[in-house]
């Protein structure tokens, strides 16, 4: 049913791409929105954003980063295989559109997420500073694809080996120093989002940030993916996963992450074993 | 005659055989074990084949409850089932999630001197026998008329459209959003109440019949309700039910360890939790519970929890005993297995740790007042009667709204203030031309068999639409 029809390693088999079959889909997704996989019948329902989508093709791509049993167990499929369940396109599209200078800032496998919403925004007319970090050279993923899809490009490392060494958020601080920036879009890590969201804060600059808190279905049927934002609950999947940076409680949503945390290492022990 | 008749009110109604109390809230293997084919027969005995039953007075779907009965008595259950799917497309399940009491059964003449028939035990045992025993006869499919039926959501509502249009000779698709099949009868009832190789039959069946199942497929998201149109559809049934959960909006309910209904009972049933980590999707799993509310959808998760490894289940509720709306076999279960009902109360705000887990929570005493709309008696708090419950769980279930996911994408069909589904009581006609709807979308969450009478009367309109036009 939903056949992987391409695989790639990255960041030294780390990260993950998968495209997958899945033609209505792929119709209507939009940059912004996410699917929910499961792998197998036995498995969880997983929230992954398209990182692409092909509609002519019917495919969709998927790029993640293996932290756990799920995630081990997606890497683990090979081209040919299917996936028991991909379900959506879900949650709101990025609302696109000329705002004039865009500061895109992605960490991690964030940085997939925020490829097409960048090439979006360039597309739309906007000029484009992307800034992407990761913990050393060989961990970045997709510089080429942002390089094209941006104007200019900064590359952080926390250890120096590529680019500038440090934060994403010095890179930051430097340009709205210099710049009027209409828009910063951040999306990565949650210490990421909440350290870009403080220092655009200050300066006034509006900032979308993409939330992931742990979801079930990503239909608004259960409410587990509830996130505070500006001292009101939503629920990431259907009135997100994009929200105004400035009005996030980071803090809660770091702590609801941690939900399952033992039951996740329980999970993960047995599927070691199993492998 | 008047000597038999006695002796049929003195031939005591048969005791369902069930898991000892202590026993299954250990485990998640269904409660009652069936009547044996002597038990019903005797039971079925009982009925006194009256001339104007009261009992299906009671039914919503006006079920030939003394039809089906003297079948039983007869011996003939295979009879009895073919008689039962006659009105009830899905007699196993209704036999065992039906509010009899105050349905077939309340009205039942026996009860009003001593006990009414177990008409949902016999229902749900002559249903279970002709699947068993795989020897009722599938229903004759017409000759295919060509047309195409979309029917958006597998709840009991589109599970009975799609079996009465596939039969009437349509192309029957039904769209489920879940990887599964089933609605609220998978996802929500738990298997100990309902097993969930009954609700798989059932949907076998259709399948056998012909009927299309896409999962996977969210309408509104995945495709649009005019895009089925476009891709040849002739008529469009919404059966989405009324998933959204309710929160209390109260202080900390955002700690983790406050869930709702929902998502705690989808863990478990769905994506069969309590099986972990043979299955991969955890749940929560605390130590002392407290469940907010007191419908079934309360029972479920109370009785959940505790067979999920609990030392202590208690249900908070702001009214009175009598009030309390969940089927009258579930609270007696619920008691048996060791729940404790905390009534007048009401939780005021959630008590958490430094790591943002609950630890507790505050609660109102409430007293009886003046009557409201509903009739109720209504509660009020009693100032100054705070107090604190320890607890490390909360389950939420003071009730579910529409998800408006489906009609946001369908701007053109009508809803009202509650954002349900404004339908043609009598045919399920939405305002969009070509759509129908039924079931807990146009209602609000009501009752498994209330949906299935909506979806079979939407099915007559529809096939009337099909054959004879708007
Ligand atoms: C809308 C959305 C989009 C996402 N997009 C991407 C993406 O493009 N690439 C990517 O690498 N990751 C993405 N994620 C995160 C991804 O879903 C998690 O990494 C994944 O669920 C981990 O599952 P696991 O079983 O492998 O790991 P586990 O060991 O089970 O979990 C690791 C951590 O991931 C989080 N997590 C666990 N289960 C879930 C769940 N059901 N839903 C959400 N988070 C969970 C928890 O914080 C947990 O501690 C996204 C999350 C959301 C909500
Ligand atoms: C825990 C619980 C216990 C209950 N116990 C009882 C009981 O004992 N007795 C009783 O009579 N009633 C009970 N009820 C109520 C009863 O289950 C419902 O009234 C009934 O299931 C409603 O049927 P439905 O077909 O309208 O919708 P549902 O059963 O809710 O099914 C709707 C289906 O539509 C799907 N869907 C939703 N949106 C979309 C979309 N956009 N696209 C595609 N598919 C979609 C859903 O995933 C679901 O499968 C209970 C309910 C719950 C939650
Ligand atoms: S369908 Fe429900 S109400 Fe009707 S006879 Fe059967 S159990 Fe009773
Ligand atoms: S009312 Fe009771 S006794 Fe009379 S037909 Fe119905 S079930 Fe039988
Ligand atoms: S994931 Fe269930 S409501 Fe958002
Ligand atoms: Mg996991």
């Amino acid at each position: 049913m939903f056949e992987i029809v391409n695989r790639e390693e990255m960041a030294q088999g780390t990260i993950v791409l998968n495209e997958i079959d899945a033609p209505r889909i792929a119709r209507k997704a939009k940059p912004g929105q996410f699917v929910i996989l499961q792998a197998n019948e036995k498995g969880e329902r997983i929230p992954l954003t398209m990182a692409d989508v092909d509609p002519e093709k019917g495919t969709i791509t998927i790029i993640y980063m293996i932290v756990g049993k799920s995630t081990k167990v997606f890497g683990s499929m090979q081209v040919g295989e299917n996936y028991y369940a991909v379900i959506g396109p879900l949650g709101k599209a990025t609302h696109i559109e000329k705002r004039g200078k865009v500061v895109c800032v992605g960490g991690g496998t964030g940085i997939a997420v925020l490829h097409p919403i960048t090439r979006a925004l360039k597309e739309a007319g906007n000029e484009v500073t992307t800034i992407l970090g990761s913990r050393n050279k060989d961990l970045l993923i997709l510089e080429d694809k942002m390089t094209s899809a941006s104007h200019h490009l900064h590359i952080c490392t926390d250890d120096g080996s590529r680019g500038h060494h440090g934060f994403v958020t010095d890179v930051l601080k430097d340009i709205l120093a210099k710049e009027k920036i209409d828009l910063v879009v951040a999306i990565g890590p949650v210490p990421m989002m909440k350290f870009v969201s403080m220092i655009t804060k200050e300066k006034g600059v509006e900032t979308l940030v993409s939330l992931n808190p742990i979801m079930v279905d990503g239909t608004g049927m259960c409410g587990g993916c509830r996130v505070s934002v500006g001292g009101t609950t939503k629920f990431a999947c259907v009135d997100g996963p994009e929200f105004d940076g400035h009005a996030v409680d980071y803090d809660e949503l770091s702590k609801r992450l941690t939900a399952y945390q033992a039951d996740e290492k329980i999970s993960l022990e047995e599927c070691k074993q199993n492998i | 005659m008047v000597e038999k008749k006695a002796k049929k009110e003195q031939t005591p109604r048969s005791k369902m055989p069930e898991q000892a109390p202590e026993v299954r809230n250990k485990n998640f293997l269904e409660v009652p074990l069936g009547l044996t084919p002597e038990m019903a027969m005797t039971e079925a005995s009982r009925c006194l084949q009256c001339k104007k039953p009261a009992c299906v007075e009671g039914c919503p779907v006006s079920v030939d409850i003394p039809g089906f009965i003297a079948r039983i008595a007869d011996g003939d259950f295979n009879g009895a089932a073919v008689k039962l799917w006659e009105r009830n497309a899905l007699p196993a399940v209704c036999g065992r999630v039906c509010p009899q009491e105050i349905q077939c059964e309340g009205l039942c003449i026996l009860g009003k001197k001593g006990d009414s028939v177990a008409i949902g035990y016999l229902e749900r045992f002559a249903a279970d026998f002709a699947r068993e025993n795989g020897t009722a006869e599938l229903p004759k499919v017409a000759e295919k008329t060509g047309k195409k039926v979309a029917v958006i959501g597998s709840g009991p509502s589109g599970l009975t459209v799609a079996g009465d249009l596939i039969v009437k000779g349509h192309d029957v698709t039904i769209f489920e959003a879940f990887h599964q099949t089933g609605g609220v009868l998978v996802y929500g009832i738990p298997e100990f109440r309902l097993p969930k190789s009954i609700v798989a039959s059932e949907v076998a069946t259709l399948e056998k019949l012909g009927v299309n199942i896409e999962t996977n497929s969210v309408v509104g998201a995945t495709v649009t309700i005019d895009e089925l149109f476009e891709e040849g559809y002739d008529a469009v049934y919404v059966g989405v039910g009324a998933g959204l959960p309710r929160f209390m909006n109260l202080p900390g309910e955002n700690f983790i360890g406050v869930f709702s209904a929902n998502e705690y009972l989808t863990r478990t049933n769905l994506m069969k939790a309590y099986r972990f980590p043979e299955y991969d999707t955890p749940v929560a799993r605390g130590k002392n519970v407290v469940v907010l509310g007191a419908g079934n959808v309360a029972m479920d998760a109370a009785r959940t929890a505790m067979r999920l490894g609990a030392e202590s289940v208690k249900v908070v509720y702001r009214r009175s005993r009598a009030e309390m709306p969940a089927r009258a076999e579930e609270l007696h279960h619920a008691e048996e297995e060791g729940i404790e009902f905390i009534l007048l109360t009401n939780p005021t705000r959630f008590f958490g740790d430094e790591n943002g887990r609950l630890t507790g929570m505050e609660c109102l005493k409430m007293e009886l007042g003046e009557p409201d709309a509903s009739g109720r008696r209504r509660p009020v708090a009693v100032a100054g009667s705070e107090y604190t419950i320890e607890c490390d769980l909360v389950v939420v279930s003071v009730g579910a709204q529409p998800n408006p996911l489906l009609t946001n994408a369908t701007p053109d069909i009508t809803l009202n203030r509650w954002g349900n589904i404004e339908a043609d009581p009598a045919t399920g006609k939405t305002t969009k031309k070509g759509v129908w709807a039924g079931g807990d979308i146009v209602t609000g969450m009501a009752t498994v068999i209330l949906a299935m009478g909506a979806g079979r009367e939407a099915a007559d309109s529809i096939h009337d639409y099909l054959t004879l036009g708007w």
